[in-house]
């Protein structure tokens, strides 16, 4: 299971912009590279990374093979009422790891 | 520039260097080659500003995954005795200050330990667990999570009594010319830092910030590896991490560093 790491305030006022952060741990192998003996490295990457609030999506992302080890996708979004936050990795495989954060406007 | 004569006389200094090795610990002496006090500089210091922003935002520090991972394992219950590290230090943060003083001497095992080693030991002899293997996840975040707990505290590593003699050793590697390309440490280290090496900048070669986010890693690292690169760079045959000639060289390294501030986890290129 890919370690996750996110950052956003607990509450905001409405109207106000949030700024979201988050990392998440994956090798992003390109497919490109071969191991010491010679051997392709499987391509292993996360393909499509997305962020709901209050259950419409805010942000979405699809990442390739140049995207770094350990992506880290930072953006903004306006805070209009509370609710949860969803944040969805999803890769190559299917895989899906989510995580959920709440978010109170006041 | 003062630096310049010194590599000079290094070059004619290999007997010398013995002599060196017996006069007292790293900055104590007007004698004493490397980097004034006054001049010693983080890596950090070399880094551009993003990837400086980059380590000191901790919410996008991407070497904190390692520290979280850390707190974790900090808390699983392992080995014979069924212990976690908690069950006996309590919070991590109980162990404020300590990675400033490692490597250090442990008279009754009567080794030099540094972080890692330390961390191996207690999972061997009071968990009774599995060994974690150098450069292993587990044991870098292990030792993340330790280091993090000093972050802005300056390095301050004993030198003196049972130290000296590592110490002494230590100093002598980091100043014997290695490899193919015949070149220490110093050479680059303390005599050309600040200058380009191809793409690179070469630092002073400081073990503040340690394990480390190598960015041309994509991982985290202990100084361990990061020193076998230094060996690999000049055509020597490295040293094993963990082992003992390495632990030596990285407590001259942190009295070289003495005062400089930990980092954990810091960025690099
Ligand atoms: C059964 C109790 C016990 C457990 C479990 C334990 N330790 Fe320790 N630890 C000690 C003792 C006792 C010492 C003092 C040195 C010694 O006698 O080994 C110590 C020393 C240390 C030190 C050095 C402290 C200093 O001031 O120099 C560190 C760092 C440390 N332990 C980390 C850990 C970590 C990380 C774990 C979990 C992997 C752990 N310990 C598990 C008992 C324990
Ligand atoms: C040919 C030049 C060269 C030699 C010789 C060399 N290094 Fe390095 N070293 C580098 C470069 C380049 C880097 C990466 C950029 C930087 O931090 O300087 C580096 C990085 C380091 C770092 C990491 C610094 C940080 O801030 O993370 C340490 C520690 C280090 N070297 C120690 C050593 C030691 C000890 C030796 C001797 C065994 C050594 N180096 C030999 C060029 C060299």
């Amino acid at each position: 299971m890919p370690a996750t790491r996110i950052v956003l305030p607990a509450r905001a006022r409405k109207g106000e912009v949030v700024e979201i952060k988050t990392i998440i741990t994956h090798p992003m192998e390109t497919g490109y590279r071969r191991d010491h003996v010679g051997l392709a490295i499987a391509r292993d990457i996360i393909t499509r990374f997305t962020c709901t609030y209050a259950g419409e999506e805010v942000f979405r992302m699809d990442l390739f093979t140049g995207v770094a080890a350990n992506p880290f996708v930072g953006f903004t979004t306006l805070a209009t009422e509370t609710g949860e936050v969803v944040f969805e990795w999803t890769d190559q495989h299917g895989t899906v790891t989510r995580e959920q954060r709440r978010l109170v406007v006041v | 520039m003062a630096r310049r004569g010194r590599r000079a006389a290094l070059g004619a200094a290999g007997a010398s260097l013995m002599l060196l090795a017996a006069l007292p610990a790293a900055g104590q002496t007007a004698t004493e080659p490397g980097i004034a006090a006054g001049d010693r500089k983080s890596g950090r210091d070399f880094l551009a500003p993003e990837t400086r922003a980059q380590q000191d935002d901790l919410s996008i520090n991407p070497g904190m995954l390692w520290v979280e991972q850390g707190e974790k394992l900090w808390r699983e219950a392992a080995g014979a005795g069924a212990k976690a590290c908690a069950s006996c230090h309590g919070d991590p943060s109980a162990l404020k200050g300590v990675a400033a003083r490692y490597p250090a001497y442990d008279a009754r095992l009567q080794r030099l330990l540094n972080l890692e080693g330390r961390i191996q030991n207690c999972r061997l002899e009071h968990q009774r667990a599995a060994p974690l293997p150098y450069e292993s996840q587990a044991l870098l975040a292990l030792t993340a999570l330790v280091a993090h707990q000093s972050r802005g505290l300056p390095l301050n590593v004993a030198t003196k009594g049972p130290a000296r003699p590592f110490l002494a050793a230590g100093r002598a590697m980091f100043f014997t010319q290695q490899g193919q390309l015949s070149i220490s440490c110093a050479q680059c280290h303390d005599d050309n830092w600040g200058k380009r090496l191809r793409a690179e900048r070469i630092s002073q070669g400081q073990p503040n910030g340690f394990p480390t986010y190598r960015l041309e890693w994509q991982t985290t690292g202990s100084l361990h590896r990061r020193l076998r690169a230094c060996f690999q760079g000049v055509r020597a045959e490295p040293f094993a991490a963990g082992s003992p000639e390495l632990v030596a060289l990285e407590l001259y390294l942190a009295a070289r560093a003495r005062g400089l501030p930990i980092e954990t986890p810091a960025v690099r290129r």
